[in-house]
């Protein structure tokens, strides 16, 4: 990715991103969603369009699902 | 004599044996109580300590700070559900639902220790970072010095001084968002609320100016 679609990228929102209040309160929900391979995205597209957006947000996510993971092993 | 220390919670009706059976040891008496808080605080703690060190390099921490950090994040995230307790709603299963809260602590943590750091002056703007940031190349300067100059400019003429604050200390200054809330005594989602619309209108003047198209191809 070059830097002028980094640009663009990073500028383009989506109307349809719950914000960052919403994502954390079903974070968990989401979560279990994805650890059991389950459509997340189509059944939470808000939450999943605010994750890609929100740095700090999607950092918690990726953290709580590796949390998840390793203790089911 | 009705004991005032021990909450009876009601038991969600479609909860995985797992999750029923933390509920009922964290919600009954004595020692069963005692050895599922321990048990459940090494759990939580050993999530804090391998985000903490995960993230701690980036933020310039590490050492017994570090370390503190996450047993303080364990210990607020534990005595937080604790208290919730009779929020949990069967959603998800409850462990699930308990690491949230030991990983929203230790980003809240981390976002508050970031202003230790003595380099941190929130007022300086340093534009000259901001094509590293993007991963502009310096040998093709010629090619998006106008476009980085029309942003300057639509930051400077299209946000509000709010909104011009934030994008400037999480854009080109690079300052983590939760760091950014604790600064401005805000939280995440106002921040990140005043930077998606700043990011809108942004986009919004490049397009208008010609600098990005006006479609809808990169959503996703």
């Amino acid at each position: 990715m070059n830097g002028w679609s980094a640009l663009d990228r990073f500028l383009r929102t989506d109307p349809r991103d719950v914000g960052c209040a919403k994502a954390m309160e079903m974070l968990h929900v989401y979560v279990d969603l994805v650890a059991v391979g389950g459509d997340a995205e189509e059944r939470y597209p808000g939450i999943a369009a605010h994750l890609r957006a929100c740095g700090p947000c999607g950092e918690d996510f990726e953290a709580l699902l590796a949390a998840v993971r390793e203790t089911a092993d | 004599m009705t004991a005032v220390n021990r909450v009876v919670y009601e038991i969600p009706a479609r909860l995985d044996p797992e999750s029923a059976e933390w509920l009922r040891v964290l919600g009954g008496p004595g020692a069963g109580r005692e050895a599922a808080l321990a048990r459940l605080h090494e759990m939580l703690l050993g999530i804090a300590q391998r985000e903490a060190r995960r993230r701690g390099p980036r933020l310039l921490i590490g050492g017994p700070e570090l370390e503190d950090l996450a047993y303080q994040a364990a210990a607020d995230a534990l005595m937080a559900i604790t208290a919730k307790l009779g929020q949990f709603r069967g959603e998800s299963r409850f462990t699930t639902w308990a690491y949230r809260f030991v990983i929203l602590e230790v980003s809240a943590k981390l976002g508050r220790h970031f202003w230790r750091r003595p380099d941190m002056p929130l007022e300086a703007e340093d534009w000259d970072r901001l094509p590293d940031r993007f991963g502009f190349e310096p040998a093709r300067e010629s090619e998006w010095r106008d476009l980085l100059a029309a942003l300057r400019r639509a930051v400077d003429t299209e946000l509000t001084a709010r909104q011009r604050e934030v994008f400037v200390a999480i854009v080109v200054n690079d300052v983590p968002l939760d760091a950014l809330a604790v600064r401005l005594g805000s939280n995440r989602n106002a921040i990140y609320k005043i930077m998606f619309d700043a990011r809108r209108k942004l986009r919004a003047a490049l397009v208008a100016n010609g600098y990005l198209d006006d479609d809808d191809s990169g959503r996703s």
